[in-house]
Parts: structure tokens; C-alpha cells; sequence
């Protein structure tokens, strides 16, 4: 009997082992059959000639399939998904967009191209975070299929598109399909009425919001709100704080900067000009709604396109949304405009606030310094280096395609798309945005909105520097949300951004984080 | 002793008989025998290699990573040895008041309170002494738990009062605390409840099991409807009560409240579940025995039911608390650890560094969460885990 047992252990542990062996081969099987998705084409690739000789040129990309990583929508993408199916039946390549979170989304890229791991053959990311992929290697250099493409219309798109948001070191990486700037949003009813100007100082902008909180301003019987920005943490909040501060800090033209000091990389917030920025900001709280520190941009367009705030700062998305009959009641009530400016700007050496002359801000209008800021710098495609070749291709046609103006000056007109206008025919032509809704004194009004910031001399760029999200999504986020909460003083969130810049830039090296940056202010536009 | 003799004279006989077999049979016999002392090892084997590559291969190169910087290079990356600068960081640093919090000296009462918890302390300690029942162990854990609890109160009395502000730490220490608190109590409400003999009762039961079933991100969303006084379905009683212009998310207490009311509301049906399994394990007859003795509802609940569902309670409150540690996902979606980092918890902390591709940050916010989470269990477990089942 103890031979028995002893065989049946035995026994019992060979088909263990058999067991243990058969799952080890069929997890090395999974990752194996990865390759062999990617590797399909490939084969295809081989097998298509005859079906190429059978109908030329048809459908070059049959059988490829590109998988487009981006955030989690509706907008941006909502027209990647929407022309997928188009861009097959011509081309045949089957284009999945696959969705992940915004705050994920820069080291989702990442964490796929630095693993090896490559399940995304395409990226549509913020241009801001270029660099962190360009070093090590992990973007396709799309110089050469950019030259070669005349489809894409490139000297069409914008220069500022073309040079901050495409290259970097003087190769193009991605493809633009959106341009990015914060502008102010007003109701030109309620300011009519009211017999009052467009805000052109950030005073003037909290004035009229005062004037306007707590009044019913869409007829619903319930009092609305004076403002509505987004402040929600661990979202867009740390870029509406520049729109503030932009206009304090930098007056010289593009090339001055607003965040760091171009000689000494020293950063530059803490001094009167932001601190007069963080004042604004925190006054604007009071004539927001009352969870607008919970609030991020999908809420406050929402707040606006249902007449619920009277200002608002956002990119060029409430002006093609404020159209759409589904979602808003103030259809031709909404005034865009450059972003306001300030009356007093920062003298660098002395780091107080000094009044507008001709010296101090040579670019300002009727005594007001304006700093439009390029916020993200648009939503651009770019192609994954490691994925096949023949992938590839097809992922860098779509781009191409998506960012065509056949296709793109339509969906800059669409508020779901989130795509705001980047080419030149779509600020020229009027006619995309009377077709798309809009009567024609708003179409031009909105139109010399973006053309107004897109054309300031002194336009603020945003951060482009190594692991830029660190400055950006995790110091300055977090100060100014605990100061927009009343955890820190003004004096404490400049020397809480201060130091905690400094801390990552003595980590990374002074020397070559400033390089990078004068490199991003050297763009010309 | 005759009998055991007898019987080994009886196993040696058979024994020989075998033997006889065996010698025949020699090489069978080593063949069958060496996988025999083999199995063990090779049953263990893909556990031993499933545990070292999942849990302590990650463990050891998180730590390497929480001595080091991340950057990017040429071709690739480089992490860059630092030695402690993230811990610093942390303790001394820029994020110290992120981290430990604004350390303000104590108000009146707050030195009160500390000075209690110290006494009492001092007090258990030297009860143990002088009991007599001294040994290295047990001095050791009773003074560790001694200094760990000592610690906490002379933080939170600091970054409770009126000038100081709570840090991750603290915030996530108040999580695990109030919340597991709360959890047992309501949990144990409901067990009693359920396991009377009233209509509906299995009815009950699932609903009060469904929370758990639910997604924590699902949760999180649920309650920032539910606490959105403008929009919710509660805005007609927030009306009715006046706070119509308040913003829960816009109070630090109101959030870290708003976080507790949703890890509570999640969590409860674990407590309920496992208390309702004791209770209705209990024998019949003790009760029926109590009942005849003429023992009233209280002294039943207290000498009875009490002592019979402790040693489950320890238990599930020691695997809740290692659970509770590590919150993320509720804060993260309800208030994104705001306003400010008011309700950010230690876990969320670290995503936070990691997605900003700070590395070395987030990993050595997350080693502090696993001696936090380690000193706490093991005073814990320890002392009041082993008294219990001591006693018992």
C-alpha cells in the first residue's frame, strides 16, 4: 500500500509539474500571440501583392490595424472614432482609439513605449510632453513623411502649430490636429444690457463678475454665478493661474518667458507679480459657484453654454459649443476675447510691480499688457517608433488624413470634437463657422479672438522642459489648490512653488533643464 | 507498555517481511522514494517563484527606487542613486507639510489630551511590570505600541489645533481609525439585527451585502452626487437645512467626512457579513441555558455573544485595517485629494508623484505607508490580537 500512495504522490506531482508547464507555455503563448498580431500585417503584407495587382493602389493599408491611444473623451476623441470607419473604406487600415484618463494619459504613453510593451502604434498627447519621449528614443521622426506629403497642406497649418506644437530641435514629431490658446468668454446680452465693455484688465474682470453674481442671468429664477474656471485639482487648474500671472510677468515678447528667470533658471514665483496673480485668482472664487474648486472644464463649459456663469476662461471650446442647439441657450449671446491684461507688470530685477510705459511693456494695448497663454500647445498625433513598419504608415496616413483640411476644417466647427481652429483657411474662411451655426459677427469675433492671441507678440509658451508635469501637474497644482482652500497664504504658495521648483531642477540639472527651456522660447511662431 | 511492545514486535515482523521484499526490489524502491522527498519541494516551487517574482522582487526594486532619481537620457533612462534626499524630502523637506503636515504647538486642550494618552500609557506600561509576567517579547511590543501611539497623539494634537493642518499621514490615520470604527459598529448593528428572527431578514441581508459588491470608483462618483448640494439628489433637503451655498468638497473636513461617508457606507457590509457568520455559529443551547437562568438581553449580549464573536472581531478588524491603509481610489475620484491635499490619502500621494514621473518620491511615500502599515498591525496583532486569543 505505501507503494501505492508513494506512486500516486508520484504520479500527482508529474501532472503537477505537466500542469505547472502547460500554463507557463500558455502565458509565454499570450505575449506570443501579441507578436503575432503586430507581426500579422507583415504576413499580409506579403500575401497582398496579388490582391494589389487585382486592384491597384486601392487600398493600400488592408489588414493593418493601428491602435490610437488618447483621453478619455467625448471631445478629441470623438472625431478620431468618428472617422475611422471613413479612413478603412479608403484606405483599409482599421484604426481602434483606445481611451484612458487625462491625468493617466502622459505616463500610459509612457509606461507602453519604455517597457517595450508597444500595444499603441499612435499617440494623440500634449506637445508639452514631447521631450520626455524624444530623448530616449521613443517617437518616430516624421520630418521626412511630412516633407514627401502635399495632402497635408503643411504650410496651411499655423507657424506657431507648425514650430512649438510639431518640432522639437528642428525635426517634426507629431502631426497638429488642434490649436490650443486660453481666451475670456463674456455674454454679450447680459454686458449689453448692463452697458458695460468686454473686461480688458483682470480689475475689469472682477468687477463685472461681481456685478453679475447672484443675479438670475438665464431667466430660470435661480441666481447664477458672476465667473465660472475651472479649479478642480488634477486637472486644468494650474493653467488658469497663468492666464493671470502671464500678463504680470512677461512683457517683453514671447522670448522673455513668464516661468523662469532666462539667465539663472531661477523660477519666477515669488515675487509681487504672482503674487498679485494668486489675489485674482483667489477673488474670482468668490463669484464662482460654490463647488468650483471641485470643478474641472467639461463642468464650467457646462455652467456657461446653460447660462449659468457670465465670464469664463477656457481654450477655444465654449465658442463652437455655445452653437450646438442640444446643449446651449446662449446661441449668439457669447463674446470671445484675448485674454485681459494687466496695468502693472513685473520689473525682473527688482521682482515688484512697476506701471506700463513704453519701456516696461512695449507690446501693450491702451496701457494694458497682454500675455495670451498657449495652454497645452493643441492636441497633436505622433507615431510610436517601436511599432511595424508597415503599422506605422498606416498610422502616420491617418494622422495625415485627420489633420487634411477636407477633414479638419469641419471638425474645428464641432464643440463635440474638441478641435479648435489651427490652419490658416480655417481663421480665413468664415463661411466653415456661418455654415457650422454661428452668424457672422460671432464667427469673426470669435475668429479674432484666437488670431488676436495666436498673433501677440507677446504670447506666453507654455513649459516644454524635461518632466515638465512634475512642475506643472504636481508642485504648482498642488500649491495653488491648497491655496485656492485656504491651507496656505500667498507668502507660503510662492515659497512652496518656489522651493519645490528648485528641488526638481537641482535633481535634473540646472544647466540642462535650461537648455531645454530657452530652446522652447526660441521657437519662433 | 505490554501493549506498545507488543505491537512494535508485531511491526517488526511485518517489517521484516517487507524488508524481504525490498532487497528484492532495491532500485524501485530509491526511484520511487527520491521523487517522494522531492515533491514537497517541487509543490512549493511555483508558489515559492509566483511570491518572489510578484511581492518581493517589485518590494526590493521599489526600494532601490526610493533611493534614487528618474530622468531621461539619450536612448533611455537613468536612475540616479541619491541615497536618502526622498525621504528627506518627505520628513524635512519641501513636502513635509504635504506629507506630516503643519506642526503647529499644541493649544490647552490639545496638550490635555496628549498628556492623558501619555499617562495612560505610562500607567498600562508599568501595570505590565510590576504584574510580574515579564518577558523580552511582550516588554518590547508594549513599549513599541507605547511609542507608536505616543508618536500619533503628539502629531494629531499638533496638526489637529487651530494652527496646523493635517498631512497624508495624519489624513490617512484618521481613514483607517474613524473609518474602521464606524464600520465595526454599524456592521455589528446590522449583524444583530439580521440575525433576529424578523420578516424580511434575508432580504436584508443582501441588500446590506450589495456596497461591497459595488466598485469603489462607482462609489466615489455616487457620493459626489449625493453630497453636491446645487445639483443632487439631496438638494431639496440641503435647501430645507440652509446650505444651499455650501460645498462640501470645499471644506477640508467636509471632504475628508465625504471620503469617511463613502469608505464607511463601501466597507460596512465586510464587518456585517463576518460578524453576522459569528453570531449565527453560536450554540443554541448556551443561550437556551442563559435564558432559563433568567439572564437579561445585555448580560446575554456581554457573556455570551460578546466573548464568542472577539476572536472573529480582531480578525477582521487586523484585515480591514491592512485593507484601509491603502485608500486611493474613493478620494482620488470624489475630490482628486482635494481641496488643497485636505483628503489626500498616503496612497493617493504616491499615484500622484508616479504619474508626474517622480519615481523615487512616489516610491518612498509608499515604503512610509508600509512601515506605517507594519508598526501598526504588528503593535496590533501583538498585543490586543494575542491577548484575545490568549484569554480565550
Amino acid at each position: 500500500m505505501e507503494y501505492v500512495k508513494k506512486l500516486v504522490h508520484w504520479k500527482l506531482a508529474i501532472a503537477f509539474i505537466v500542469v505547472v508547464l502547460a500554463t507557463t507555455l500558455l502565458g509565454a503563448c499570450a505575449p506570443a500571440a501579441k507578436v503575432g498580431e503586430t507581426a500579422a500585417p507583415v504576413e499580409k503584407e506579403t500575401a497582398a501583392p496579388p490582391s494589389e495587382e487585382a486592384a491597384p493602389a486601392a487600398k493600400p493599408f488592408e489588414g493593418v490595424e493601428v491602435n490610437i491611444l488618447t483621453f478619455t473623451g467625448p471631445q478629441i476623441a470623438e472625431p478620431l472614432q468618428r472617422r475611422a470607419p471613413d479612413f478603412q473604406a479608403l484606405t483599409g487600415a482599421k484604426v481602434n482609439v483606445v481611451i484612458v484618463p487625462f491625468s493617466d494619459l502622459y505616463m500610459k504613453i509612457l509606461t507602453d513605449m519604455a517597457t517595450g510593451t508597444n500595444s499603441y502604434d499612435a499617440f494623440v498627447f500634449s506637445p508639452q510632453w514631447m521631450s520626455d519621449y524624444i530623448i530616449p528614443g521613443y517617437l518616430e521622426d516624421l520630418t521626412d513623411r511630412v516633407a514627401a506629403d502635399e495632402a497635408l497642406e503643411w504650410q496651411d497649418i499655423a507657424p506657431f502649430f507648425r514650430d512649438f506644437s510639431a518640432s522639437y530641435e528642428g525635426k517634426i514629431w507629431t502631426i497638429p490636429l488642434d490649436g490650443d490658446f486660453h481666451m475670456l468668454y463674456y455674454r454679450t446680452d447680459l454686458l449689453k444690457e448692463a452697458g458695460l465693455n468686454p473686461p480688458e484688465t483682470w480689475d475689469d474682470y472682477l468687477n463685472i463678475a461681481k456685478t453679475f453674481n447672484g443675479k438670475d442671468l438665464n431667466n430660470d429664477g435661480k441666481p447664477d454665478y458672476g465667473s465660472a474656471i475651472s479649479k478642480k485639482r488634477g486637472a486644468q487648474a494650474y493653467w488658469f493661474i497663468y492666464d493671470i500671472a502671464g500678463s504680470f510677468i512677461q512683457s517683453q515678447g514671447t522670448g522673455q518667458g513668464t516661468f523662469f528667470n532666462t539667465k539663472t533658471f531661477e523660477p519666477l514665483v515669488d515675487n509681487d507679480a504672482f503674487a498679485a496673480a494668486l489675489e485674482v485668482y483667489k477673488e474670482t472664487t468668490k463669484y464662482g459657484p460654490p463647488d468650483e474648486l471641485n470643478l474641472d472644464v467639461g463642468d464650467t463649459r457646462g455652467l456657461f453654454t446653460s447660462g449659468r456663469a457670465a465670464l469664463s476662461l477656457d481654450w477655444g471650446d465654449i465658442g463652437t459649443l455655445a452653437i450646438d442647439p442640444e446643449i446651449s441657450v446662449v446661441q449668439d449671446k457669447v463674446g470671445a476675447a484675448i485674454l485681459p491684461g494687466s496695468t502693472k507688470v513685473l520689473d525682473w530685477d527688482t521682482g515688484k510691480l512697476v506701471d506700463v510705459n513704453e519701456n516696461t511693456a512695449p507690446y501693450a494695448v491702451n496701457g494694458v499688457n497682454h500675455a495670451p497663454l498657449a495652454a497645452y500647445g493643441g492636441w497633436s498625433g505622433a507615431i510610436n517608433a517601436g511599432a511595424d513598419p508597415k503599422v506605422k504608415d498606416a498610422a502616420y496616413a491617418f494622422l495625415s488624413y485627420m489633420s487634411q483640411p477636407a477633414q479638419a476644417n469641419v471638425d474645428v466647427t464641432l464643440g463635440k470634437t474638441g478641435f479648435n481652429p489651427y490652419r490658416i483657411s480655417q481663421f480665413e474662411n468664415t463661411e466653415l463657422w456661418v455654415e457650422a451655426g454661428m452668424s457672422q459677427t460671432a464667427a469673426e469675433n470669435y475668429l479674432g479672438a484666437i488670431k488676436d492671441s495666436l498673433e501677440s507678440p507677446n504670447m506666453v509658451l507654455d513649459l516644454r522642459i524635461p518632466q515638465n508635469a512634475r512642475y506643472q501637474q504636481t508642485v504648482l497644482d498642488t500649491a495653488v489648490s491648497q491655496f485656492l482652500a485656504g491651507e496656505l497664504t500667498t507668502e507660503q504658495t510662492m515659497k512652496q512653488i518656489y522651493d519645490g521648483w528648485e528641488e526638481i531642477t537641482n535633481e535634473l540639472g540646472r544647466d540642462v533643464q535650461l537648455k531645454a527651456y530657452l530652446g522652447g522660447l526660441g521657437v519662433e511662431k | 507498555m505490554t501493549k506498545v511492545k507488543r505491537q512494535t514486535q508485531g511491526s517488526t515482523q511485518t517489517g521484516s517481511g517487507l524488508g524481504a521484499k525490498l532487497s528484492l526490489n532495491k532500485r524501485i524502491h530509491s526511484l520511487v522514494m527520491r521523487p517522494d522527498r522531492l515533491a514537497g519541494n517541487v509543490f512549493l516551487l511555483p508558489a515559492v517563484w509566483v511570491i518572489l517574482s510578484l511581492a518581493i522582487f517589485p518590494l526590493i526594486i521599489s526600494l532601490y527606487l526610493s533611493f534614487s532619481s528618474f530622468r531621461f537620457v539619450k536612448g533611455g533612462f537613468e536612475l540616479k542613486f541619491v541615497g536618502l534626499a526622498n525621504y528627506e524630502k518627505l520628513l524635512t523637506g519641501t513636502e513635509k507639510t504635504r506629507f506630516l503636515g503643519v506642526l503647529a504647538n499644541p493649544s490647552i486642550f490639545g496638550w490635555l489630551v496628549f498628556i492623558i494618552i501619555a499617562v495612560l500609557l505610562v500607567i498600562s506600561l508599568v501595570l505590565y511590570i510590576r504584574r510580574g509576567q515579564l518577558s523580552a517579547g511582550g516588554l518590547f511590543w508594549r513599549g513599541l505600541a507605547a511609542f507608536v501611539i505616543g508618536l500619533v497623539a503628539w502629531l494629531l494634537v499638533r496638526a489637529i489645533g487651530p494652527d496646523g493642518r493635517p498631512g497624508t499621514l495624519i489624513v490617512t490615520l484618521i481613514y483607517v481609525f474613524i473609518g474602521i470604527l464606524f464600520q465595526f459598529l454599524l456592521g455589528l448593528g446590522l449583524a444583530f439585527l439580521t440575525a433576529q428572527s424578523i420578516p424580511g431578514r434575508r432580504f436584508f441581508r443582501i441588500v446590506f451585502f450589495i456596497p461591497m459588491m459595488i466598485t469603489p470608483v462607482g462609489i466615489a462618483y455616487l457620493f459626489r452626487m449625493l453630497t453636491d448640494t446645487t445639483k443632487g439628489p439631496f438638494t431639496v433637503i440641503w435647501k430645507m437645512v440652509g446650505l444651499i451655498g455650501f460645498s462640501w468638497v470645499n471644506h477640508p473636513w467636509g471632504a475628508r467626512a465625504a471620503v469617511m461617508l463613502g469608505d464607511i457606507w463601501q466597507w460596512t457590509p465586510f464587518m456585517f457579513i463576518l460578524l453576522l457568520a459569528a453570531l449565527e455559529s453560536q450554540p443554541i443551547e448556551t443561550f437556551e441555558a442563559a435564558i432559563v437562568d433568567g439572564a437579561s438581553k445585555w448580560q446575554i449580549f456581554r457573556y455570551i455573544s460578546l466573548p464568542h464573536i472577539l476572536p472573529v472581531s480582531v480578525t477582521i478588524i487586523l484585515i480591514r485595517m491592512i485593507e484601509a491603509f491603502k485608500i486611493v481610489d474613493i478620494p482620488n475620484v470624489l475630490t482628486n485629494g482635494g481641496p488643497g491635499t485636505a483628503s489626500e490619502s498616503l496612497a493617493l500621494q504616491s499615484y500622484m508623484y508616479w504619474r508626474a514621473l517622480d519615481l523615487g518620491g512616489s516610491s518612498s511615500v509608499s515604503y512610509m505607508l508600509l512601515i506605517t502599515v507594519t508598526l501598526v498591525c504588528m503593535c496590533y496583532f501583538n498585543l490586543i490580537h494575542r491577548a484575545v486569543k490568549e484569554n480565550i
